[in-house]
């Protein structure tokens, strides 16, 4: 349609416009600007060039928060998103008592991550804990699962999963609604069993859906803080310091604004990575509709 | 709607016995409770009294619906002006999202203009410069205008949401031009069109989403966190989350009253609303 007048459009725009300038574009430039100074808070800011990057780099403290940040997110992702497949396949049923499991498993998603945390601090709590009480009625061995350097990451990825994997399972079920049943009348005709048909039908035409779902769980994944904030504050022994945990440390305990700043920089540069690998998994699946 | 029709699940395919269809309930009725569990769990523990917890902290049930725990969290925080601040902020975020949402999808859906497509791609790109990248200039910049701490700092942050935008427009694609056009010729300006007129054709879309971002908002963490030191403007999440940090030792009781109080309302909106909320996940694929 034509505008009503030629400015009316950009009118429209403006107030999105102005807060994207104000709230996004402004701020990742300064963040830029700002990992070039060292700044406390306190005193005027001291250019440094490079020199926090070549810290962050030399020093592997950036390599180390990478790797935690990377296992934690191949974790979850994998973790959720079988899940959450398993049981969209499961649970794509009509009926009370099907929509009231869907219900249960969402509901992880939209109560806050502090709840979830503090939820499983308890389960997971070392004395007092019902999970370890219950690990240990069946005779299987307990950890210290929140206090061993090398089990706390998976534990807070397995909490991570237990709430996101309702994300996975909502979007895997709307995709498995947009396939047609004729297509299963027809491979059933063909003799195809269950797995058969899930291999030859469903997976090629969830192929889209699972992209979408494993980057969108990748990309929170990376961005993950609240849970580890409460749960471990990074620890132990910086075991659980992943990405985000790290720039909160610098900037509110190390009170390091301008290494922060760069690890803000290098965090944004991998979020572009992988919001590349998104886009380049998206163009992909669709060179190849119907695979297989 | 045609498209509700068909994302109703499709009957299960005949199950191969009586026998195979109990079990399969059976088995994800366990499931389900891998789900329940914890939540029980808090609200059983939430009603014990301190020599309970130090006594047996696994028994599964309290000895009586003890009020001690809540009464504790009451004593210990402004949990009105907490659940206040958190409603104000959320509902402000929400309802910004929206006003400022409507006519930037009305443009990118309806008009033609020079941009159209650099606009487009500029607020899909905010998806990238996600809070955690943000937080640190955008303190400095409202701590410079003497706006930190104020709900101001809560709230504009948040004010425009790509997921938001996009889905106003597409919702907007669908609506014909003819009902905008006759509209003009009734002589409605575009502001009346824009908040009077499309609106509640989409009303749909706006309710699913002004629920997603309520209920993210309300839950949030992050920023409450990084953005406030005032307990005049401090959320819900970050004082139950305190109430763990003050070295509690072993009163979890007192934990998991405040996370009862803190859970219950997400857990009841969802309940509520299930519908809109799945709504809004699920378009984020389509």
């Amino acid at each position: 349609m034509r505008p009503r007048t030629p400015v009316s459009p950009y009118l429209m725009m403006a107030p999105t416009a102005l807060l994207l300038v104000l709230f996004f574009f402004y701020p990742l430039l300064f963040a830029g600007y700002q990992s070039l100074f060292a700044w406390d808070l306190l005193t005027p800011p001291r250019y440094v060039g490079l020199g926090h990057y070549a810290y962050l780099f030399e020093s592997g403290e950036l390599a180390q928060t990478l790797i935690t940040t990377l296992t934690f997110s191949v974790v979850v992702v994998t973790g959720s998103m079988s899940l959450g497949l398993l049981l969209a396949v499961v649970l794509n049923r009509r009926g009370t008592f099907w929509s009231f499991v869907r219900g249960c498993i969402f509901s992880a998603y939209v109560v806050s991550w502090v709840s979830v945390a503090l939820l499983w601090l308890w389960v997971l709590d070392a004395d007092g804990g019902v999970f370890s009480a219950a690990v240990r009625a069946v005779g299987l061995p307990t950890a210290d699962w929140l206090g061993d350097p090398d089990v706390a990451l998976y534990t807070v990825a397995g909490v991570t999963i237990w709430k996101i994997a309702g994300y996975a399972m909502v979007l895997f079920l709307a995709g498995l609604q947009d396939i047609s049943p004729s297509l299963y009348e027809a491979a059933a005709l063909d003799g195809a069993g269950r797995w058969q048909r899930f291999v030859n039908v469903t997976w090629p035409l969830l192929r889209p859906t699972a992209a979408f779902v494993g980057t969108t769980s990748l990309i929170m994944s990376f961005q993950v803080f609240d849970v580890v904030r409460v749960m471990t504050q990074g620890g132990p022994v910086h075991a659980t310091t992943v990405f985000v945990y790290a720039i909160y440390e610098q900037v509110f305990l190390n009170l390091r604004v301008g290494r922060a700043s760069a690890e803000v920089v290098v965090f944004f540069v991998l979020l572009l990575g992988l919001t590349a690998l998104q886009l380049w998994a998206w163009r992909r699946k669709g060179e190849s509709p119907h695979a297989a | 709607m045609p498209r509700e029709a068909k994302r109703q699940p499709p009957a299960a395919a005949a199950p191969p016995s009586d026998v195979g269809a109990l079990l399969l309930k059976l088995g994800l009725g366990a499931v389900a409770l891998l789900w329940l569990a914890p939540y029980a769990w808090m609200l059983s523990t939430s009603f014990k009294t301190l020599p309970e917890i130090v006594a047996a902290p696994t028994a599964p049930l309290p000895s009586g619906l003890n009020l001690e725990a809540y009464r504790s969290v009451f004593e210990s925080m402004p949990l009105g002006r907490y659940y206040w601040n958190t409603t104000v902020m959320a509902l402000g975020i929400a309802a910004v999202q929206i006003l400022v949402g409507l006519p930037a999808g009305y443009a990118l859906a309806k008009l033609h203009f020079t941009g159209r497509g650099v606009a487009l791609a500029l607020v899909v790109a905010t998806l990238l410069i996600p809070a955690q990248v943000r937080f640190v200039p955008v303190f400095a910049l409202l701590a410079n205008v003497g706006l930190a701490n104020t709900m101001t700092a809560l709230i504009l942050p948040f004010g425009v949401s790509a997921f938001g935008i996009f889905l106003v427009r597409q919702a907007l694609l669908s609506v014909p031009d003819s009902l905008i056009e006759a509209a003009r010729m009734d002589g409605a300006s575009e502001l009346r069109i824009i908040y009077g007129l499309l609106p509640p054709l989409i009303a749909p879309t706006l309710a699913s989403f002004f629920l997603f971002s309520f209920v993210f908002h309300w839950n949030d963490y992050f920023w409450p966190l990084v953005m406030t030191t005032d307990d005049a403007v401090r959320t819900l999440p970050l004082g139950i989350a305190l109430l763990r940090e003050q070295g509690t030792g072993v009163r979890w009781h007192i934990v998991m009253a405040g996370n009862v109080l803190l859970s219950v309302p997400a857990l009841l909106v969802f309940a509520l609303t299930q519908k809109y909320l799945l709504r809004a996940v699920a378009s984020r694929a389509g």
